[in-house]
């Protein structure tokens, strides 16, 4: 540790301040646009995020079939692991199947969670265009696109999911409300 | 020589002389038992001193203990094959104190444990930030840290019970999800200052760099920009893999699933990304089939861990132990009733009681062989009382999953054993 850090430190220990910002510099270094898009992929619900290209559910069908089939089943139900389509008009009753198109609030979640997560063994291996049919064949199953419908930047965040006024959030962390008082 | 019958005889005379235990009787019972050991024994019997083995490079629980985690996949479906496990659980009804050791931690990952060489790890802050900054390992341990004793708790803790208790669950199937450990790190208010975060950003995204890239949004609010570090210290040496080597998010307080694990990347925003995690998952569905969401803090709780799920015991003196915690602070009090919640006791707390942390509760008991139920309560500092089951269920329904904090009654038949009930 160098020496002004020492007296940095010392600094930050008496006078109870955690921030000298002319040092901040000596942490870490500056990230370049460049890098910050690699690793920039979480996408909103209002769309920012999602990458230009745009895929169907045409199309989806088969990449579905040869990367995601295997554990989620043919027609994304029977899988070994979660469920994908189904379960409408079931979150009321006794035995709840929550599944993409029974619960999920937004579209821009699955491209993102697809595009971050799946297919399992080998996450961000599916192009924007084949994450983008994966999506749109997903929502197909659901009855939520056409079964010739596509989805773009455009066109995923404008799709009101059949869940979407089905969460109640928690009063003291309401993002409708938080922060907003002062 | 004391003869079985006399001991025999000492515990049908407990119920009757049970006013008296604490004062004298105690001294007579447990004398009784020690005079039998004499009898049946001898010190002569005590295995002879003599070099022990080498002194090795670190030390290894003996080799008469045996303590492991269960890894387990959804509620009902125990002992399965790694592979198919999505958390791992801390086997409290062996443990003492208020640490969980290390190894027996609690585990909850979403796409296995990553293989991560710190010197190519790294943490990107970035968003609405004057300088999107970049840092190691290295520089995060430069930098001022804090030490705190914190628990952390899957939400999934107690989701066994939602429906139904089956009989033959342990402490360790109930509540295996949650863990006490001391934890270092670098407080999330240095970093935000680092990077000259934008006074009009709220919001956070914490992302890991595991397979499935858990994210959650963590709303800025003042406690939280308080007590939240990026931890990579864990009871004083670096993390475990399976807890988030080389760094991980510490939310004293929060949800086990925003202490995001293999930290990579913080940035921030205005609103919440509205991720897989706070959306699909971890999102509680009521009665009505809405579901609450954004229930970020985790509960009052508490559990009997001794004498709890499988265990016998025997008549006579018998000491209940357990864990007690709450997000919102410091624990109070807690509360057992040896008689299916008809009347409380109030049990000793092992000081100091720390804020965000298990304390361990204990009382004296003497069982009169009656079948009966004990189940404990806590309360935290703000009077937060950890509900009955029936109106926490009246409150949640059956099929939240997440989030289940109800009082946790053990049955107990003639015969002294031990089981899981609703209440
Ligand atoms: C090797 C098995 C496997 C393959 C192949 C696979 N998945 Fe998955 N998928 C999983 C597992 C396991 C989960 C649950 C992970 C969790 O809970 O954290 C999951 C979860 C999901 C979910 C979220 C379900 C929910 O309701 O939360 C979606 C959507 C999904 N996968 C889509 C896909 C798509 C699209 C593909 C192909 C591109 C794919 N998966 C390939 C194993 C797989």
């Amino acid at each position: 540790m160098s020496s002004r850090n020492k007296l940095f430190l010392a600094g930050i220990l008496t006078a109870g301040m955690l921030s000298a910002p002319a040092l901040a510099f000596d942490f870490g270094r500056p990230a370049t646009p460049d890098e910050i898009k690699l690793w920039d992929i979480d996408v909103s619900p209002d769309g920012k995020g999602l990458p230009d290209g745009s895929g169907t559910a045409a199309q989806g069908k088969q990449i579905f079939a040869d990367n995601c089939a295997v554990c989620h089943g043919d027609n994304g139900q029977g899988g070994i692991k979660d469920r994908l389509a189904g379960g409408q008009g079931t979150l009321a009753s006794n035995m709840p199947v929550k599944t993409v198109g029974s619960f999920w609030p937004y579209a821009t979640t699955l491209y993102d969670y697809i595009h971050r997560a799946m297919p399992y063994p080998t996450p961000g291996s599916l192009s924007a265009g084949e994450t983008y049919a994966v999506t749109a064949y997903i929502l197909s199953l659901n009855g939520i696109v056409p079964a010739d419908g596509k989805v773009d930047k455009a066109s995923l965040p404008k799709i009101r999911m059949p869940n979407r006024d089905g969460f109640i959030p928690e009063p003291e962390f309401d993002p409708a409300k938080l922060f907003r008082k002062k | 020589m004391t003869s079985k019958t006399q001991i025999e005889s000492l515990q049908r005379a407990v119920p009757v002389s049970r006013r008296g235990f604490i004062g004298g009787l105690s001294v007579g019972i447990l004398g009784a038992a020690a005079a039998e050991a004499a009898g049946t024994e001898s010190l002569g019997d005590v295995p002879d001193r003599g070099p022990g083995a080498d002194l090795g490079a670190h030390s290894e629980r003996s080799r008469f203990v045996k303590l492991d985690r269960i890894p387990e996949a959804t509620p009902g479906k125990r002992n399965v094959e790694p592979s198919d496990a999505i958390n791992s659980k801390t086997p409290h009804q062996k443990l003492v104190g208020n640490i969980t050791p290390t190894d027996l931690h609690y585990e909850r990952s979403h796409s296995g444990v990553p293989d991560i060489d710190p010197a190519q790890h790294r943490l990107l802050i970035h968003g609405l930030v004057e300088k999107p900054l970049v840092f190691s390992v290295e520089d995060l341990k430069r930098m001022p840290s804090v030490t705190r004793v914190v628990f952390i708790e899957c939400t999934g803790n107690g989701w066994e019970n939602w429906k139904k208790a089956d009989p033959d669950l342990t402490v360790q199937n109930t509540h295996g999800l949650v863990s006490t450990n001391e934890w270092t790190g670098v407080p999330l208010r240095f970093l935000i200052d680092l990077v000259a975060k934008d006074k009009g950003s709220n919001w956070m995204l914490a992302e890991g760099g595991d397979g499935a890239g858990v994210d959650r949004s963590i709303p800025l609010t003042e406690e939280i920009v308080n007590e939240a570090f990026v931890a990579y210290g864990q009871n004083g040496e670096p993390l475990r893999p399976a807890h988030g080597f080389p760094m991980r998010l510490v939310m004293p307080g929060f949800e086990g699933n925003l202490n995001i694990k293999w930290l990579r990347r913080l940035k921030f925003g205005t609103a919440p990304w509205m991720t897989r995690w706070e959306t699909a998952r971890y999102t509680q569905l009521l009665a009505n089939g809405k579901a609450r969401q954004f229930q970020l803090r985790m509960e009052t709780n508490s559990v009997i861990t001794q004498p709890s799920g499988m265990m016998q015991i025997q008549p006579g003196y018998n000491r209940i132990s357990g864990l007690a915690w709450s997000g919102h602070g410091k624990i109070a009090k807690v509360e057992i009733s040896t008689d299916g919640a008809r009347t409380w006791k109030q049990a000793q707390l092992s000081l100091p009681v720390l804020s965000k942390a298990q304390v361990r509760f204990q009382m004296d008991w003497v069982w009169d062989g009656k079948p009966t139920r004990i189940v404990s309560r806590s309360t935290d500092e703000q009077g937060n009382v950890q509900p009955d089951r029936q109106s926490f269920i009246a409150a949640m329904g059956t099929n939240a999953l997440f989030h289940y904090n109800a009082q946790q009654t053990w049955s107990i038949d003639e015969a002294g054993r031990v089981r899981n009930v609703l209440a």
